[in-house]
């Protein structure tokens, strides 16, 4: 289609499909009438039988943690699909980091912002860590600290440079970190088998609500997940800019033959 | 005012796919779609919200305040990270596709035809 | 027991995270062998868990939340018979690709299998799950496996395209079926299917029952590419290496069509009625649409792994005509037919890996010939395109005509032409094809066939280069051949496959047996049908009119007949015009996604309203 007859017909075909989403939308209970009995259990038992007071993290991890660990696994899946096609290619060599656009001056990172970087790193960390440790107290738990722990790394590529990011972080390391938190989540999954109960049954002890060490298998799950959801930002990362400021060159085809 | 978050999530919806049918750089198409999804996590949230309810994290208040929808915010939670991965995935897509093609266009990248 | 149905989801994906953190010092065999021994060993126990499932429904309540007072608090796997026989299935066509890509596939670390062993994972979870989320994250699972799977071979332009397109898509596909989840839980407060079914129950269908159906039903037929949201998959089916290709064609486009049935039967169909005509007619008539463009664009390939993508296309159609169809007969024998079928397809997508790995092509008008002395694969190849030809007794003429007898019976006289339509042209692409590589026969020009040729060098995906076919890629074949040729002969399946379709539809027994945990017997053994007269006839004409259509491509020059060139000139202009549509750009195929749920929406609200 060309251009403009794909306007014309997404204009008449939107607008029949905005027609159908508010018709929908319509049968929903009015907006903060919240009316199904799921959240409303919830709610209630979830301080007593899980010794949890974030009654979120206890949905995530343990009345719906399977489908957390799925969810773990389509990033583990995300990360190696982007590690597989920004992996080098033949014909493509690897050249000093510099940048993509060739005879563009750039200037050398300012001792002002590295001492920046270098002041805020550190309680970056600290905070990813503090969140992941304490998701089911308090808002929070393993893919809000993971991330944040990932964006400690991003903060050492921004204020220093691509080699110093490399140090800090190897490819070795985010790998494995990737992979055993992964592994790690499902064990503990398979621990509640081995631990006589179900798939993911909460087989440690209970606690009191409110102190860090409570909620049996929850603590735990958050700590695998926050390694291998900051592993695999971390890898994401450091792909991304591999293949842009790193990887040279035009990749071959395995074999070219006549016009 | 009670409809208005629904409707709006159903405008995002448009106009996200507007942007994804009116593309020319795939850069923009990708966060077009990131666009269309983060409709779906409004419908989610508008659904769970109660009036005059607080967030459910019972640490220091007692368990008989009424509060929102925990399952909603936890689906929301596996979304997000979904729509994030598939984004993850559709960039590394594109930034192959400029370094292959020199372009981002999306026009451009129909399959060649060779005679 | 019941402890394995979780454990065939945890085993692949702790061997995937295990192979990926060990990365650096595993070295490629180990990485072969445990991704051979993890498929195995899932297969095994997926036949355990198809046993147990005889005996009476398996529902399992992860982390020991069980139902209170028929409130489901936790996430559900609910495995019944057609569950756990699709699991299992799946599982083994694992087992093939793993066996086909032994030590010779190029891959750069154990990225490949690690993807592979997820996707795997992803399947057997959206065939067992009984929550709808749940469904959703599986599915979300599967096909980002998918994507990355695809877009492997990213050296070449063509995957490159293929996995942009796949990958939008089907994510605005994945992004309608959460939307239509949500407007469920926002009806009913649960996000069990058999909660969902049990509140929705007895209901009218207002606007949001109708609304939710459609977005979940558009999503699924987006993965299950039926037109009009079936353009992506021929760009991605082409260009996957092979045994991404099996994978996807044989059990990929089949679970979007399972994910509808499974929702429908246990969360809509005590508010739509399955009686309703208008529902059957919809889906019934889409089906056929499919069939008929898929065999239409089909016929018109030369680029083998295309031809193969649009039979799988127009194959949909037909899956779709059986489960529009609404009853347990259809669905036994669309059941049938999606196993038989994508036997022999897998086998024809390693037949042609093969040609692949020797000729370095896989245009069909560029290899006239280059197949003669390949022995093996060129009988399979021609026996498994008669068997797409629906020609008795073969595994998928059972299913057809199991599939005709059911349409038949609830009054669709025209059922049985489309079906004949259908197999008579892809068979007879097949055919065609079969004849003009492996035999050599005919000449290198077509007419009709499209003009885009095959890439001109095939980069093979295999390192091992002699002219003799490795084992590993023929054991696949012939094994994967002759299940899907023989499934239909196998004493006792049909009947099985009935009950087991009979137990599917009773969505008041699955409710009780996952909600209040009143264990579901299957229904007493009937007698089981078997073909009627009118069927074998049917089949036997479409694999004649399939003989009939290939002789006429290969041998057009001997035969001079104004018919014939009259018909070739109509065929070429709707060729030409069907495939300026398929323009293989990203904005074109996300409108026609639009139109395609604008169209469907206003469909269902029409017929199931009021």
């Amino acid at each position: 289609m060309s251009p403009r007859t794909r306007l014309r017909v997404f204009v008449v075909a939107g607008a029949g499909l905005l027609g159908l989403l508010l018709w929908g939308f319509a049968g929903l209970p009015d907006f903060g009438h919240y009316a199904g009995p799921y959240g409303d259990i919830l709610n209630r038992v979830a301080v007593h039988e899980r010794s949890s007071t974030d009654i979120v993290t206890a949905v995530n991890f343990d009345y719906r943690a399977f489908d957390t660990l799925i969810e773990e696994f389509i990033l583990f899946a995300a990360v190696i699909g982007v590690a597989s096609l920004l992996r080098a290619l033949r014909g493509e060599h690897s050249a000093r980091p510099d940048d993509d656009v060739p005879g563009r001056h750039v200037p050398e990172t300012s001792l002002a912002v590295r001492l920046a970087g270098l002041v805020l790193v550190g309680p970056t960390v600290l905070i990813g860590l503090y969140v992941v440790a304490h998701g089911h107290q308090t808002p929070g738990g393993g893919f809000q600290g993971g991330v944040i722990l990932a964006s400690g790394l991003l903060l050492t590529y921004l204020s220093a440079d691509y080699l110093t990011m490399r140090r800090v972080g190897p490819t070795w390391l985010v790998e494995t970190a990737e992979g055993l938190g992964a592994a790690g989540f499902v064990l503990i999954a398979v621990g509640g088998l081995v631990g006589g109960g179900a798939f993911f049954q909460n087989v440690l002890g209970k606690g009191t609500p409110g102190t860090l060490p409570s909620a049996g298998l929850i603590p735990l799950s958050n700590l695998s997940v926050g390694l291998a959801v900051s592993g695999g930002f971390a890898y994401m990362l450091a792909e991304f800019l591999q293949q842009t400021l790193v990887r040279r060159g035009q990749a071959r085809g395995r074999r070219r033959k006549g016009p | 005012m009670s409809f208005f978050p629904y409707a709006v999530a159903a405008w995002v919806v448009l106009i996200g796919l507007y942007g994804i049918v009116t593309s020319r750089n795939l850069i923009h198409l990708v966060m077009c779609l990131s666009v269309v999804q983060s409709a779906s996590y409004l419908v989610l949230l508008s659904i769970g919200y109660k009036d005059d309810a607080q967030a459910p994290i019972f640490a220091d208040v007692p368990l008989s305040t009424p509060a929102v929808d925990p399952v909603v915010q936890a689906l929301t939670l596996t979304d997000v990270v979904v729509g994030v991965t598939v984004t993850a995935l559709l960039l590394a897509l594109a930034v192959q596709a400029h370094k292959r093609y020199e372009t981002l266009d999306p026009e451009d990248l129909r399959p060649r035809r060779r005679r | 027991m019941s402890d394995l149905a979780p454990l065939t989801v945890g085993i692949p994906l702790i061997v995937a995270a295990v192979l990926v953190g060990g990365a650096w010092f595993v070295p490629r065999r180990v990485v072969d062998v445990a991704s051979l021994l993890a498929a195995s060993t899932v297969a095994v126990l997926c036949a355990l868990v198809l046993a147990k499932a005889s005996e009476g429904q398996i529902v399992y309540w992860f982390g020991g939340w069980q139902p209170r007072h028929g409130t489901a608090i936790g996430v559900a796997f609910a495995i019944d018979q057609l569950g756990g026989g699709l699991a299992l299935f799946c599982a083994l066509l694992f087992v093939a690709a793993f066996v086909f890509s032994w030590r010779y596939f190029v891959t750069v670390g154990p990225l490949f299998h690690a993807l592979m062993l997820v996707f795997l994972a992803g399947m057997l979870g959206f065939v067992y799950t009984g929550d709808l989320f749940n469904l959703f994250v599986f599915f979300e699972l599967m096909s980002v496996a998918a994507y990355a799977l695809v877009a492997y071979d990213i050296e070449e332009e063509g995957p490159l395209q293929g996995a942009l397109n796949f990958a939008v898509t089907n994510t605005i596909g994945a992004f309608s079926i959460l939307t239509g989840i949500a407007l469920l839980y926002g009806r009913t407060g649960a996000l069990n299917m058999a909660q969902v079914g049990s509140a929705l129950a007895g209901g009218k269908p207002d606007g949001l029952v109708i609304v939710a159906f459609t977005l979940i039903v558009v999503g699924f037929l987006v993965k299950a590419a039926v037109v009009p949201f079936h353009f992506w998959l021929a760009g991605a089916y082409s260009v996957a290496p092979t045994p991404v290709c099996l994978l996807l064609s044989a059990a990929m486009s089949e679970l979007g069509l399972y994910g509808l049935a499974r929702v429908y039967w246990t969360a809509f169909s005590g508010v739509l009625d399955p009686g309703d005509a208008g529902l059957q007619a919809v889906l019934v008539g889409v089906g056929a649409l499919t069939a008929l463009v898929g065999a239409a664009m089909c016929f018109g390939q030369r680029h083998l792994k295309r031809m193969l993508a649009f039979a799988t296309v127009a194959h949909a159609g037909l899956f779709l005509i059986g489960l529009g169809l609404f009853d347990a007969a259809g669905l036994a024998g669309t059941a049938l037919y999606v196993v038989a079928d994508g036997c022999v397809k897998a086998a024809m997508f390693v037949s042609v890996g093969v040609v692949q790995h020797l000729r370095e092509s896989v245009d069909e008008l560029r290899l006239r010939g280059r197949g003669r002395d390949l022995r093996l694969t060129g009988p399979l190849f021609a026996a498994c395109a008669l068997a797409v030809a629906a020609l008795p007794p073969f595994g998928p003429f059972f299913g057809k005509s199991l599939v005709e007898k059911a349409a038949e019976d609830a009054g669709l006289w025209w059922a049985p032409v489309v079906f004949l339509l259908t197999a008579a042209l892809t068979g007879g692409a097949l055919v065609r094809a079969a004849g003009r590589v492996f035999a050599g026969l005919g000449s290198a020009k077509d007419p009709i066939a499209s003009d885009v040729p095959g890439p001109r060098e095939v980069d093979p995906e295999l390192e091992y280069r002699h002219d003799r076919v490795p084992r590993t890629m023929t054991v696949p074949a012939i094994a994967l051949a002759l299940a899907g040729l023989g499934l239909g002969l196998v004493p006792g399946l049909i009947g099985n496959l009935e009950r087991a379709a009979a137990q599917f539809v009773d969505r008041p027994a699955y409710a009780a047996s996952v909600l209040h945990a009143r264990p579901a017997r299957p229904p007493v053994k009937a007698p089981s049908s078997s073909p009627s007269l009118l069927g074998v006839l049917v089949g036997l004409a479409s694999a004649a009119g399939a003989l009939a259509l290939a002789a006429a491509a290969l041998f057009r020059s001997g035969l001079r007949s104004r018919a014939l060139a009259a018909s070739e000139g109509l065929a070429g202009a709707l060729l030409a015009r069907l495939r300026a549509i398929h323009s293989g750009l990203v904005p074109d195929y996300v409108t026609w996604l639009i139109v395609g749920t604008a169209l469907l929406g206003g469909l269902f609200a029409l017929t199931l309203s009021g």
